[in-house]
């Protein structure tokens, strides 16, 4: 099937199997390969990028579900050189280790704290349910997405 | 003074991590490249009768379909051999272990046969077209069972499921100090089957390059050096000077990437038999049936205490499951790396413990975060808090009394090891402190008054990190000594390229290791970079676990710093026509100069360039500026901890809450404190995983019945209160930098910690023991057993 998927400001009109998966298409045949697969029963969160602003998994959607959507995955976050302040609060606050979980923890974090400057811990330790971490305990990634909210809204990081 | 050390610098490799430019071995794409997908078993024990692969190949976009025995035989390809054990102590039994499975499957998820195909979905559609003829057979996967006399033999060949016996320690002696104690506490308990879920599974890729006869293995590993060398004396025979193995980013291991995997030897078969290069990435449902698991032990402890509160003597029998092969270092965690882990941070005069090592048809077990330092622990903490209830004492009043005191130093305990440093009162002190702990008894005095179910947990705890003294390691049975390699090399324009044998999956070394040369030459630390995960660049060396990287990997970057001063000091004595013994190396500024005249400083790019032209050295003295070594630690390090946390079960539904949590760890001079933090603070977090959650279950008939993300439950954002980290610092005097491992202590004191708050939340309904995980379903039936007469 041909689908047109707009993917971090550019649009790609690509012949796909049904079967395959937005995440498959993202890293194989996009080559964007910062989406990570961390399981195959949509508990861990690692592949999670935005389409039409949304949060989602996207080891749950078909490539051809995303036909006609705008889709951001991590590579697409930063913008001329500059990271994202999600992804400076991550830096700053150390949440991060193996980075593995970390493309889809930051994705995720972006929509939780989007119009929530003052988002409190357990608002984002909710908010996270979605995402698994085995390496940091997720106290710093709490830390990181509350200064990202707060520096999202144009206060201090 | 040190510019770095000791500073919570940011660490420098996350901003690739940060934008998706994390290199990890899914990633990798080669002009050509096939993938590789593996049939496996559905059941736990069954001899193959028949594999039909004709309908799976005749698929479009099939290569090949291979078996155990093709891969035996060798075929375009390697004969590939068995993969071997690690360590092997005196009298073990150690099964071969082929990387496919050739006469029988022993597990669920054992290699039947291998698919390649040109894409992973057709590899996959035709995994489900290779009809296998599995004829079951009984199962066994409890670790006591296995070694009965009716058990049935995961390994027909050896006649036995027994791979070892283990004891240490006087038994008599512990017997009669058991006999003339006021009180002996015994307890029977399991320490669950664990599964480490690093969050990127397992990958593997390989290229064979005919032309040159040599292969690459770009493979998740935490010890790529250590792969090559089994890949290279055992399973494929490939000469190690014709084989690189790159372990680049790795997402995460805790253990679990140690181990030399079958896939790691199929892979690059195949890439050899096929003449192109393959890739094969689990699936997380592979992981759970093909990772090396954890923990998995029944223990039958005794601990004998006189009245007034001092410990005589301990006695531990412990069945390990091992699994259905032994994993590559599988027999060293239930008895180097626990039995003598069992004195703890406590004054015990005598002690025996003994160790079964039991085959079953189970995945194989191997180390996991702590590996065999937890199971030690909370097998003491619980001992110790049925001591002192037994005795009606505060349990931290208790622990207080048996502590080493600081001036016994190096401590030698009863079951061989010899403690180099620690101040254990210091660490109480600090606990109390930091979680208020009298007045979390006051709280919970008044909580249980109300009728409400609220416990304090409290654990200390030791580890021996930093594997090892070589000699010791291998005259206890290790393979390979366990010293570490640094190579330290300074370009012309004086940066700096590092190489370390450590391998970084998360714990940072491009910035610790960057500090610690950066200091030790007066560098800035943007001048260094590291260098680590590939055989091609760097020295031979270990690789990174048992929490040995900065004690061992740091400190042979020490060593080959030290050469590279000397070195440059003797260069700056004859350009400045001065002695040697009167130069200065300034490891602030980067400068060396005469005594007493700092305007003759040359500084550290000067110096470096002057090796390069080479125009003007010492006579002798070679140009170039590189310097290696390999260092062999004196002895283990020994962190200790003690860690406090307060938790409330909901009375109607067994619901655990954890209130507070705090920890004071010590582990000796810290290089990078926010990285510390964060080690402690996630290794907390996986420890309570098992006091609460986590679990490995297999039915009778071998399933893993907590084979997925869906059903093995994981510590999540939201089951945690914020926790509180301090720390005291007592330096190990063996090592130069002081330091002491920090990887594994917040796993182990966290499982003890938090099944001791939630015991002691359970204690007034007469319950004593619970065995982990400590889901609401067990505690809500053990409220309501107490409520209908089942307590005391």
């Amino acid at each position: 099937m041909k689908v047109t998927i707009e993917v971090n400001g550019q649009a790609y009109e690509k012949e796909v199997e049904p079967r395959i998966l937005l995440v498959d298409f993202l890293r194989n045949d996009l080559g964007l390969t910062g989406t990570n697969v961390g399981c195959d029963t949509s508990q861990c969160g690692a592949c999670t990028v935005h389409m039409d602003g949304m949060a989602v998994k996207s080891c749950t959607i078909l490539a051809v579900q995303a036909d006609g959507s705008s889709v951001k995955t991590i590579e697409g976050l930063a913008s001329n050189g500059q990271l994202h302040p999600m992804q400076q609060a991550f830096w700053d606050e150390h949440g991060l280790q193996c980075g593995f979980c970390t493309p889809g923890m930051i994705m995720a974090s972006v929509t939780l704290a989007d119009g929530n400057p003052e988002i409190d811990d357990n608002d984002v330790r909710h908010g996270l349910e979605g995402n698994f971490c085995r390496c940091t305990g997720y106290e710093n990634i709490v830390k990181a997405v509350k200064a990202g909210a707060s520096a999202m809204a144009g206060g201090e990081a | 003074m040190s510019r770095y050390m000791g500073t919570s610098v940011k660490r420098v490799e996350d901003p690739r991590f940060l934008q998706g430019q994390g290199r990890y071995v899914a990633n990798l794409s080669l002009p050509g490249m096939a993938h590789v997908a593996v049939k496996r078993s559905p059941l736990a024990h069954a001899k193959i009768l028949g594999i039909d692969s004709s309908e799976a190949e005749a698929l479009d976009g099939v290569i090949g379909v291979y078996t155990g025995q093709d891969l035996l035989d060798g075929g375009a390809s390697f004969a590939c051999g068995s993969l071997p054990c690690g360590f092997t102590p005196p009298d073990i039994v150690t099964p071969a272990h082929n990387p496919v499975a050739v006469d029988k499957v022993r597990h669920v998820g054992d290699a039947i046969a291998v698919v390649v195909a040109e894409s992973p979905y057709i590899a996959e559609d035709a995994l489900d077209l290779i009809d296998v003829d599995l004829d079951p057979l009984p199962v066994v996967v409890d670790a006591r069972a296995a070694v009965e006399d009716d058990a049935p033999l995961v390994h027909d060949d050896v006649g036995t499921n027994l791979s070892f016996h283990w004891p240490l320690g006087d038994e008599d002696a512990v017997n009669e100090a058991l006999s003339g104690s006021d009180h002996v506490v015994e307890l029977e308990f399991v320490n669950q089957r664990l599964i480490a879920n690093a969050m990127e599974p397992r990958a593997c890729a390989a290229e064979w390059d005919s032309s040159t006869e040599s292969m690459t293995v770009w493979t998740t590993s935490q010890n790529p050096h250590t792969i090559r060398l089994l890949l290279g004396a055992f399973t494929l025979g490939i000469p190690e000077h014709k084989l690189r193995v790159i372990s680049p980013d790795v997402g995460g291991g805790f253990g679990s990437k140690i181990f030399h995997y079958p896939e790691e030897v199929i892979v690059p078969w195949v890439a050899r038999a096929i003449g192109r290069p393959a890739k094969w990435v689990a699936s997380r449902t592979e992981s759970y049936v093909t990772d090396a698991q954890g923990r998995d032990h029944i223990t039958r402890a005794k601990l004998g205490v006189n009245e007034d509160g001092t410990i005589t003597g301990l006695h531990v029998t412990t069945w390990a499951n091992l699994g259905a092969y032994l994993s590559t270092f599988a027999p060293l965690i239930p008895t180097a790396l626990y039995i003598t882990l069992l004195s703890g941070v406590y004054k015990i005069p005598v002690i025996f413990g003994e160790s079964y090592g039991a085959l079953t048809n189970t995945v194989p077990v191997d180390a996991y975060r702590g590996a065999g330092r937890p199971e030690a622990s909370y097998l003491l903490e619980t001992m110790v808090d049925l001591a002192a209830r037994r005795l009606d004492m505060d349990p931290v009043e208790f622990r207080r009394k048996n502590l080493i005191p600081s001036d016994e130093f190096p401590y030698q305990t009863p079951v061989a090891l010899e403690y180099d440093s620690g101040n254990y009162q210091g660490l109480f002190d600090k606990i109390e402190e930091l979680s208020g702990y009298q007045s979390l008894r006051q709280e919970q005095e008044k909580a249980r008054a109300d009728g409400r179910l609220v416990g304090i947990g409290f654990s200390s705890c030791i580890e021996a990190s930093g594997p090892a003294p070589s000699a010791v390691a291998v005259g206890l049975g290790a393979a390979i000594g366990l010293f570490e390699s640094g190579s330290i090399r300074v370009h012309p324009t004086g940066k700096i390229s590092v190489f370390t044998g450590s391998h970084s999956h998360g714990q940072g070394h491009e910035t610790t290791f960057a500090q610690i040369v950066a200091d030790e030459l007066g560098v800035a630390m943007e001048d260094v970079e590291i260098v680590h995960g590939d055989t091609d660049r760097v020295p031979y060396g270990v690789g990174t676990y048992g929490s040995r990287s900065a004690a061992i990997g740091g400190s042979a970057l020490v060593k080959s710093a030290e050469k590279i001063r000397d070195k440059l000091k003797k260069i700056a004595a004859h350009m400045l026509e001065a002695s040697v013994e009167d130069m200065v190396y300034d490891q602030d500024e980067g400068t060396i100069s005469v005594a007493g005249s700092p305007e003759s400083a040359k500084t550290f790019a000067e110096l470096a360039f002057a090796v390069t032209t080479a125009d003007n050295l010492p006579d002798g003295m070679e140009p170039g500026l590189e310097e290696t070594s390999f260092y062999d630690p004196a002895n283990f390090t020994f962190p200790a901890s003690a860690h406090a946390a307060m938790v409330e079960i909901d009375a109607k539904t067994g619901e655990v809450e954890i209130q507070s949590y705090a920890a004071v760890d010590d582990v000796g001079n810290v290089i990078n404190p926010m990285i510390v933090e964060g080690q402690i603070l996630g290794g907390i977090v996986q420890g309570v995983g098992q006091a609460l959650w986590e679990h490995g279950i297999y039915g009778e008939d071998g399933q893993l019945l907590s084979g997925s993300m869906l059903s093995y439950t994981m510590p999540r954002a939201d089951g945690f209160p914020a926790i509180a980290v301090d720390r005291i610092e007592t330096p190990s005097p063996h090592n130069p930098l002081g330091v002491k491992g920090a990887g594994e202590m917040g796993t182990i004191a966290g499982t003890a910690t938090i099944s001791s708050a939630v015991l002691d939340a359970l204690a007034p309904l007469g319950v004593t023991h619970l065995n982990m995980p400590l889901t609401a379903e067990k505690i809500h039936n053990a409220i309501v057993a107490a409520g209908n007469g089942g307590g005391e």
